[in-house]
């Protein structure tokens, strides 16, 4: 019987357990998780932060779920693999043998060096815990500051903002997200933040947390500013939790590198998820991902290899739809390029290759309060950001993903104040008709 | 509005209750939970979404509130041809 280790149980360690089982019906599956909370839904807690869901319904798995998938669990950390014993040592000192091990641990967020990081009242949002520690704090009538970029700190300003706390966003350039939103883009996101109580402070950068008895008192920014407030939350970007591996000897970079069938530098380890660094044939690049999707799919991949059934996993155009200061926006390709001061690297919900300098020229409208750019290639659609109206979000994601030739409308998009919402609209309806026949 | 759109608006959806049923696109989905947890008669939509499948359930009412919720634009109606006339 073929002893399998997960060491992590988000969606690349799930979708790994579930693949290994279908194709192992007899094998032993072991899932190791650090974090207590187990496996859940690490993107609903922008959901539980504003209260439009419980904390229950945070977890997609119940008993009878983990009973079906036939895995034992332990809540324990992974300290290092002996790759050619074949054994995992845990924090507890215990030693478990494996055949195939997989290690998707995920990401966690940088962490802080602004003196103070360490007073009461400090937060991050990086697990269903630290939620939990936001949302006791999260007090009418009291200030926050919050630090970063991205969506995790969108999320941690609108939940804040939601239970009635006076919120302070600082930004340390004059526009948010500025490597993969565009001008327009990151003033329609602003706009909104003010219309629902955000301070934004621009070129604002944090030097010091300000404490009294232990407690966050205010900041003090780079241009001598104080700011009084009862809560600091930052979100500077994720880092790979890659520290099993580098001290298991496996290659590593910006995370562990990984080959198509998401091996690593060992034949026998495998790494899927937040944490893989894995080769994309698109840029040439071995790129990061921090995206459910993704994960879910490598996971898969991997637990299908581990099981025996040789599966490759191909990087697709990454996609996602988030909510922007409760605008829905979806992302897909490659749209970005530029810099971001408010986040070292990648930030949650983030893909490497949406900043992948495309070979495209953009075309945008705008309509009511949404907003539309795309961006043209030669032949295709290599890249996209819609706002609000998402009626055009599945026919983009098809027509980039599946890279649809569009050379009928490609000239029409390209002229000035194209109507490139109708066009990409009338020409989707007929492509779709044509190829469903 | 006026009155003939919103007959129109009722009439379509009236149509949409009848003949469609609920369609995930589990690559959208991130397992947050939100269809669920406002399914009036508690169907674990949010599990057919994660397996990619329809929900079948024959106790959906198709009221669209797990459509409307979604955050991520995963759920749809889908025609189920079911009160179609046969060709």
């Amino acid at each position: 019987m073929r002893r399998y280790i997960i060491v992590g149980t988000g969606a690349a360690g799930i979708s790994a357990a579930e693949a290994i089982r279908c194709h192992d019906p007899q094998g032993n599956i072991l899932l190791i998780s650090e974090e207590k909370d187990g496996y859940y839904s690490r993107p609903g807690l922008a959901y539980y932060l504003t209260g439009e869901i419980t904390e229950r319904q945070l977890y997609p798995f119940s008993e009878r779920d983990f009973r079906r998938l036939n895995a034992n669990r332990k809540h324990v950390r992974a300290v290092r693999i002996h790759t050619q014993a074949h054994q995992l040592v845990l924090g507890d000192g215990e030693l478990l043998s494996y055949d195939r091990l997989l290690i998707a641990t995920g990401a966690m967020a940088a962490p802080v060096k602004t003196p103070g990081a360490q007073l009461a009242g400090v937060a991050k949002l990086d697990n269903l815990e630290d939620a939990r520690c936001i949302l006791k704090q999260a007090h009418k009538g009291h200030s926050a500051v919050v630090v970063g970029g991205g969506i995790t700190a969108l999320e941690i300003v609108e939940g804040l903002a939601e239970h009635g706390v006076k919120v302070h966003y600082f930004l340390r350039g004059d526009r948010y997200w500025g490597n993969v939103l565009d001008e327009v883009e990151s003033h329609i996101v602003e706009h909104r933040l003010i219309e629902e109580g955000v301070q934004i402070h621009y070129q604002t950068e944090l030097v010091e947390i300000l404490g009294k008895r232990g407690r966050v008192a205010g900041v003090r920014t780079k241009d001598g500013r104080q700011v009084k407030c009862d809560l600091v939350a930052i979100a500077i970007g994720v880092l790979a939790r890659k520290e099993l591996a580098e001290a298991s000897g496996l290659q590593t970079e910006r995370g562990i590198l990984v080959d198509e069938f998401l091996q690593t530098s060992d034949p026998d380890v495998f790494a899927a998820g937040d944490v893989a660094q894995v080769f994309d044939p698109a840029s040439g690049k071995a790129l990061l991902d921090s995206l459910w999707g993704p994960a879910r799919e490598q996971g898969s991949a991997a637990g299908c290899t581990m099981a025996g059934l040789q599966t490759p996993y191909y990087k697709r155009t990454p996609f996602n739809v988030t909510r922007l200061a409760r605008l829905t926006t979806t992302i897909i390709g490659s749209i970005g390029g530029g810099r971001d001061d408010d986040v070292l690297g990648i930030v949650r919900g983030d893909s490497e290759a949406w900043r992948q300098i495309p070979d495209a020229i953009a075309a945008q409208s705008d309509f009511d309060v949404n907003h539309l750019r795309v961006l043209v290639g030669e032949h295709t659609l290599v890249g996209a950001i819609l706002m609000g109206d998402q009626t055009l979000s599945l026919p983009l994601q098809h027509l980039i993903t599946d890279r649809v030739d569009i050379t009928p409308i490609h000239e029409r998009l390209l002229q000035p104040k194209a109507p490139v919402a109708d066009l990409i609209a009338d020409f989707w309806t007929e492509w779709r008709g044509q190829h469903a026949a | 509005m006026d009155i003939k759109n919103l007959l129109k608006q009722e009439s379509t959806r009236r149509q949409a209750l009848i003949t469609g049923y609920v369609v995930p696109e589990a690559f959208r989905c991130v397992q947050c939970g939100i269809c669920s947890f406002y399914c009036p008669i508690n169907i674990d939509v949010r599990r057919h979404a994660w397996l990619g499948e329809p929900v079948k359930d024959s106790h959906c009412l198709t009221c669209g509130e797990c459509v409307t919720r979604c955050p991520r634009g995963v759920l749809r109606f889908e025609r189920t041809n079911l009160f179609e006339p046969e060709k």
